[in-house]
């Protein structure tokens, strides 16, 4: 997934090749990750098709089905990779994502501990902020689910920068291997307060550390704990607003006098009057009706420095 | 070259490095150089940054009187007074209303309540009083003190510890610590770019190690530090401009970049990168009109870099001083250059390749126009992030990218964001609030066969 391998760059250059992860783009909201096998078939509602079709081709092409229909094939992102991924656990989304990787100020090289790692949404990002010679270290105390973590990691190519370890963080805290090793540590787990103090114990000096939970409860109990260690505790929600476009092709009614230069026309009334409309188009936005109201409150810490 | 690893990932101050003074949490933001002359004003004292060298970033200063004139010193920082009030509060402890408790019926503002005079206080200065013992004073001469909640007692232990004892905190300076500073302060230079914005268009274009990103940044060069950032001294940021006079990039210099990820950002006119036409020697020529157009705008830009972002600027004037008294070769020394312009090899390397993906900042274009010229040196599947400050520009853009079937997955974007204030039986979201940080379209370049 990422260009840490020259040879795998996006570029003009490259095609799809076998073994490689494309995403398959049928629609914005329906889109799907499919491992390429030469001898495999895509089905779908547009028809079948072959995988031997797609090899040699460049990522973003428009690939046809036997019965016509199409679908784009696209690289895969971490930001596309969260569209696709098999939940297992609710995941977070690019607005938190983004923010995270943001205030916790993530750049190349930097070690982050993470836990729950959960389907790996989030990993997958971090694992991109921390390339090519940093690393996540992310820890889950469901053996099966970590199992599945690692082998998407395998799939998208993310194996030499992300380890997945199984434990329990809130009853064992962090291993002791990376006190005061960690740039950043992130939680998402049901009782955070339990693990800040191994939190504190792993941050280097001036360390940011984010916890992410839905319920105030949660948070305000956080904060409290975080005050022993850190400084700057802020929390804040994060949310996106999208837009629909549309183009409105409309008509403009003038009386009877003529407006000049604009091409239009002379309609007959029914009283014997005459009207001049003149076809107007417009693109227009408005707001999507639908949205997200909330997915879970985002706590932000540093380090406190001591002397 | 050692300076330069040191530069990267330090945690700890050295000489010549840019810092971002907090002083009195978020009341003034100031960048600043750390050379042996530089000084802050503080209230109407002047003092050395000196201290400040060799210290790590989040190390919190105090004012202290000495003989020879204040100085900033490394305090350690109390833990926080909100223990205190836990400590002090049965009812807030169980979450219950104690009848007892105290409220403000009784408290009359007529400005009788201290009777300590100005006077009374500069005397206790003049006597070596520290900032401390002034609060305590004047809480001890406070008719109201005792009367007041707790929170109310908190709430002016603070005021005071803010004008009689001003805390400097000195924090690193980086795409988030720089576009929250410029965000609440000048948000004007940075074309009102929210910080959650900012990590929106960089995980939008998927700005990671080894990229080759293209942008086409009007916002100061934040938008260009910050992929910088990303690319962590692999890969390369372009930052192109329509015309033959580069944007302003002051900001990238406030963001303590080592020389290696300085060399990975090159600059380049759109037209290059759209053309084949010039010869080597067109070439040649305009690298040394551009390379001039560069150094006049950075040394224009030098007295703008390290100042007071606030709009008042007579406290910036300590600033501007300690960096325009250094010679010039000095300053070249110590801040690394980035900007260099694109060789042709490098603009050839990039037309055989394709950009990686686009980020787009540039409110004084059209942005259709822009798109349509631009999209096509994107590697097919690049994905695009596109700021503005208006809808209408990115309607129009997504409307005719769509008809041109040029890309997909296009989405128009208004990121929220809304902070919390978490105290015990105080919480609830900040009284203020940023109302609008921006509009993004994002998509997904497609190969149109």
């Amino acid at each position: 997934m990422l260009a840490s391998d020259p040879a795998k760059k996006l570029s003009f250059n490259r095609s799809i090749g076998n073994g490689d992860l494309v995403i398959v783009y049928e629609r914005h909201d329906n889109m799907k990750a499919v491992t390429v096998s030469e001898g495999s078939v895509l089905q779908n509602r547009f028809g079948v098709f072959k995988h031997s079709d797609w090899i040699g081709k460049p990522f973003g092409s428009k690939v046809f089905s036997n019965k016509g229909g199409f679908v784009y094939l696209l690289a895969p992102t971490p930001e596309l990779w969260t569209l696709v991924l098999s939940h297992r656990t609710q995941i977070l989304y690019i607005a938190d994502i983004s923010f995270v990787v943001m205030y916790l100020e993530i750049v190349p090289g930097c070690l982050v501990l993470e836990s729950g790692t959960g389907s790996g949404s989030l990993t997958t990002s971090l694992a991109r902020a921390v390339a090519p010679t940093g690393h996540v270290y992310t820890f889950d105390f469901h053996e099966q689910r970590a199992g599945s973590a690692r082998d998407d990691f395998e799939r998208t190519g993310l194996s030499n920068l992300v380890t997945v370890g199984v434990r329990d963080i809130q009853g064992e805290g962090f291993p002791d291997e990376f006190t005061g090793l960690a740039d950043a540590v992130f939680l998402d787990l049901p009782q955070p307060w339990l693990a800040i103090p191994s939190a504190a114990k792993m941050l280097k000096q001036d360390g940011t550390l984010c916890s992410f939970s839905p319920c105030i409860e949660q948070v305000q109990r956080s904060s409290e704990v975080l005050q022993t260690s850190f400084t700057d505790i802020r929390t804040f929600e994060v949310l996106l607003r999208t837009y629909e476009v549309r183009e409105e092709k409309s008509e403009s009614i003038q009386g009877n006098g003529s407006n000049g230069s604009l091409p239009c026309k002379r309609r007959q009334c029914s009283d014997g009057g005459s009207v001049i409309s003149s076809p107007v188009s417009s693109v227009m936005v408005r707001p999507c009706g639908e949205a997200r109201g909330h997915t879970g409150y985002l706590t932000f810490a540093r380090l406190r420095c001591l002397l | 070259n050692f300076i330069s690893k040191m530069c990267e990932s330090s945690r700890v101050t050295w000489e010549g490095c840019s810092v971002l003074l907090d002083i009195n949490d978020g009341d003034r933001l100031v960048f600043a150089r750390l050379s042996p002359a530089a000084k802050l004003k503080i209230g109407n004292k002047n003092c050395s940054l000196q201290p400040l060298i060799g210290r790590a970033f989040g190390t919190v200063f105090q004012v202290e009187t000495a003989p020879e004139g204040p100085y900033l010193s490394p305090t350690q920082v109390n833990v926080d007074l909100r223990d205190k009030v836990n400590d002090n509060n049965a009812e807030v402890r169980d979450g219950q209303v104690n009848v007892e408790s105290r409220d403000n019926r009784a408290l009359v503002d007529n400005n009788t309540a201290q009777s300590l005079t100005g006077e009374d206080i500069e005397t206790m200065r003049r006597q070596g009083a520290r900032g401390n013992e002034i609060i305590e004073a004047l809480i001890a001469n406070s008719a109201t003190f005792e009367k007041k909640t707790s929170f109310s007692q908190e709430k002016y232990r603070l005021k005071k510890q803010k004008k009689y004892a001003p805390k400097v905190l000195m924090r690193r300076p980086g795409s988030r610590s720089i576009c929250e500073a410029y965000f609440k302060k000048y948000p004007s230079k940075i074309g009102f770019l929210r910080v959650d914005t900012l990590s929106l268009l960089l995980s939008m274009a998927n700005v990671s190690s080894n990229s080759d990103v293209l942008v086409v940044d009007m916002v100061g060069g934040l938008i260009t530090g910050s992929v910088a950032e990303r690319l962590g001294g692999t890969g390369f940021v372009c930052n192109s401009y329509f015309g033959q006079t580069p944007y302003s990039m002051d900001i990238v210099r406030i963001f303590n970049l080592s020389e290696e990820i300085c060399k990975r950002i090159l600059r380049s006119p759109i037209s290059d990168l759209l053309s084949q036409k010039e010869s080597p020697e067109q070439i040649v020529q305009h690298d040394d009109d551009c390379n001039a157009e560069i150094q006049s705008n950075d040394q224009i830009s030098a007295s703008v870099t390290m100042e007071e972002i606030s709009q008042s600027s007579e406290n910036g004037i300590s600033e501007l001083g300690a960096e325009n008294t250094e010679p010039a070769v000095q300053e070249v020394r110590k801040a690394p250059k980035a900007g260099e312009k694109a060789q042709k090899e490098m603009i050839d390397s990039w037309k055989e390749n394709g950009f990686s993906s686009l980020i787009i900042a540039a409110p004084e274009l059209d942005t259709w126009t822009l798109v349509r010229d631009l999209l096509p040196l994107l590697a097919h599947s690049a994905p695009f992030a596109i700021y503005h400050q208006y809808l209408q520009p990115l309607a129009t853009c997504m409307h005719n990218l769509q008809l041109e079937k040029m890309a997909i997955g296009l989405q128009i974007s208004e990121p929220w964001l809304r902070e919390y204030q978490v105290l015990p039986s105080r919480t609830h979201p900040c009284m203020q609030m940023s109302a609008f940080g921006g509009y993004i379209l994002s998509g997904t370049k497609i190969c149109s066969s």
